[in-house]
């Protein structure tokens, strides 16, 4: 089978993403702007041996992606703000299981039901923060169709190497536009990592900034699964707080210790650029464009697109950005991301916000004034 | 080079299939770069609806159509709505049945547009019976006054794109579009 080129909708490529990433569960609820994604994922599921289960609403929906994941299973849900907002609770319950999910949120403008059918990039910060307590995850944040297929390949190959649920956060222009996608012969994956069968099996017992690897029900191993602070057996022990600070702390070390392995963003025309435009997922594209027109124009101005948002490319941005003087934040919110660029950039270059809410992608010309702005 | 379009009409005419087909014959048989939109929502069931397409031979950054250069009408309504920002000198193909020319002489006078009509919707269901693709006759004239696309391109992107069994009446609805397609200024 040689490579494949098809002509599909963002929706359309984060499903075929994950059924290539050896995908075998869905469960969800359907909501614009994601639906097309259930739809393609409850016609091809069975065909190839899967479960598709359209449940009662959202966090059943995790629930159930949760538990076939112990299962064995590869299993993704999708959703929109309004399903994500249901969702937390059970998000912090497979950060506390260590539990390998991928959710892919087709972001719509907010809060609340906000609007279905348009575009906003809201959920940023309720990604990071959106359920209780110390925690870190992985998102990804695709700017194309044919980002919507690798993004999500690689949102599974990330939750199973680092035993977290991983974010695909796209939004309602990119899951509804069409455009063409190869999808390769051989699409890399990383499979479950199943434990080898000792005496004295510990299922939590991981590594410096490490995970263990994860067995499923059924498999011969004594397993105990819990939402509860628990030692390395996975039995609770609510009241040691060494337990709790070592649990906590390496949950949220395996993500950020390994952030450089995790991040990758994509840059151009940095080399001696004054002003850096900055962005990630659809608002990239209009960048893109007013980058290369101030370009033309003789200005000294820089792209650079994150394709992972969570957990922050903080080093790599630093040494990037280390000569400009001004950083560019678009974003389809009142300002999320751009808040971290700050805190982290904010103390060597003047870090703007280009905010868009409504609906609509920032317009090239948009963004060129407000490089010139200056 | 990039070329901005828009097709406009009612929800059910097929605008958006008609989007559909020319940017996956543009991008997978044409060997260029496309990206196609359309409006959602409410207005895309009965009311106006649209689809836009950018087609380049490179790759495409911004994805939206915020000025076409090309711009498909097949009702008065979706047109009147759509048409604001169509850029100088653009090419405007309308189902001359479906919109008042009268109403429109002012925005074809100052924009220069070049205006090219075709009897989609009566020939879809006089000549070929079925009004169902009048969509694909106003393909066909849209690769015949525009030229955007192949006529190779188009008619592979078409047998893809339709249901099986209909082959046939969508290639003949295509080839008289080709035919019946008008320049009038």
């Amino acid at each position: 089978m040689a490579d494949k080129e098809l002509f599909v909708q963002g929706n359309e490529a984060c499903a075929l993403g994950a059924l290539a990433a050896g995908c075998t569960f869905f469960a969800g609820y359907p909501i614009t702007p994601s639906t097309e994604i259930a739809e393609v994922m409850s016609k091809k599921l069975p065909e190839i041996g899967g479960h598709f289960i359209q449940m009662e609403d959202e966090i059943s929906a995790v629930g159930a992606i949760i538990g076939a994941s112990w299962a064995g299973q590869k299993a993704v849900t999708a959703t929109s703000g309004p399903g994500i907002s249901l969702m937390q609770e059970n998000i912090g319950y497979a950060v506390m299981t260590e539990t390998p999910i991928v959710i892919i949120n087709m972001q719509r403008g907010s809060p609340s039901t906000g609007q279905p059918t348009r575009s906003a990039q809201a959920d940023m910060m309720q990604t990071k923060w959106g359920s209780h307590g110390d925690y870190e995850i992985i998102a990804l944040a695709p700017s194309s169709v044919q980002e919507c297929f690798d993004y999500t390949v690689k949102a599974f190959n990330l939750a199973e190497k680092y035993r977290c649920p991983v974010f695909v956060m796209a939004d309602e222009i990119v899951g509804h536009m069409r455009e063409k996608i190869t999808i390769p012969e051989k699409v890399e994956i990383v499979p479950r990592q199943m434990p080898e069968k000792s005496e004295n099996y510990l299922p939590y017992d991981a590594t410096e900034y490490g995970t263990t690897p994860m067995p499923s029900f059924g498999q011969g191993f004594n397993i105990h699964v819990t939402g509860l602070t628990h030692d390395k057996r996975g039995y609770p022990s609510t009241d040691d707080e060494e337990t709790h600070i070592d649990l906590v702390t390496r949950l949220c070390d395996k993500i950020i210790k390994n952030t450089n392995e995790i991040t990758s963003l994509e840059s151009q025309f940095l080399e001696d650029a004054e002003t850096i435009v900055l962005s990630y997922g659809i608002p990239s594209r209009s960048a893109l464009t007013a980058v290369k027109e101030a370009r033309n124009q003789g200005l000294k101005v820089g792209y650079i697109k994150m394709g992972v948002v969570w957990p922050f490319a903080m080093d790599t941005l630093l040494a990037l950005t280390k000569d400009a003087k001004r950083i560019i934040v678009p974003e389809l919110n009142l300002g999320q991301v751009y808040l971290e660029v700050d805190r982290v950039l904010g103390k060597h270059a003047k870090v703007e916000l280009l905010s868009k809410i409504g609906g609509a992608l920032h317009t090239p010309q948009e963004i060129l004034d407000k490089i010139m702005e200056e | 080079m990039r070329t901005d379009l828009r097709i406009a009409g009612f929800g059910g005419q097929g605008v958006l299939m008609c989007g559909i087909v020319i940017a996956k014959a543009a991008s997978l048989f044409d060997n260029n770069y496309a990206v196609q939109t359309q409006s959602y929502g409410p207005e895309a069931r009965g009311g106006a609806s649209r689809t836009e397409v950018v087609i380049s031979d490179e790759p495409i950054d911004y994805p939206k159509v915020d000025s076409p250069q090309i711009f498909v009408a097949m009702s008065h309504e979706a047109l009147l709505k759509y048409i604001d920002d169509i850029k100088e000198e653009a090419i405007l193909l309308i189902d001359p049945d479906l919109v008042y020319q009268d109403e429109i002489k002012d925005i074809i006078e100052d924009k220069k547009l070049q205006v090219y009509t075709s009897k989609a919707t009566e020939t879809a269901e006089d000549t070929l019976g079925k009004k169902i693709v009048a969509n694909i006759v106003m393909l066909g004239s849209f690769v015949e006054s525009t030229g955007l696309i192949s006529v190779d391109a188009a008619k592979q992107s078409i047998l893809d794109s339709v249901p099986p069994g209909t082959e046939e009446l969508n290639m003949n609805a295509f080839e008289e579009g080709r035919k019946i397609v008008t320049r009038i200024n």
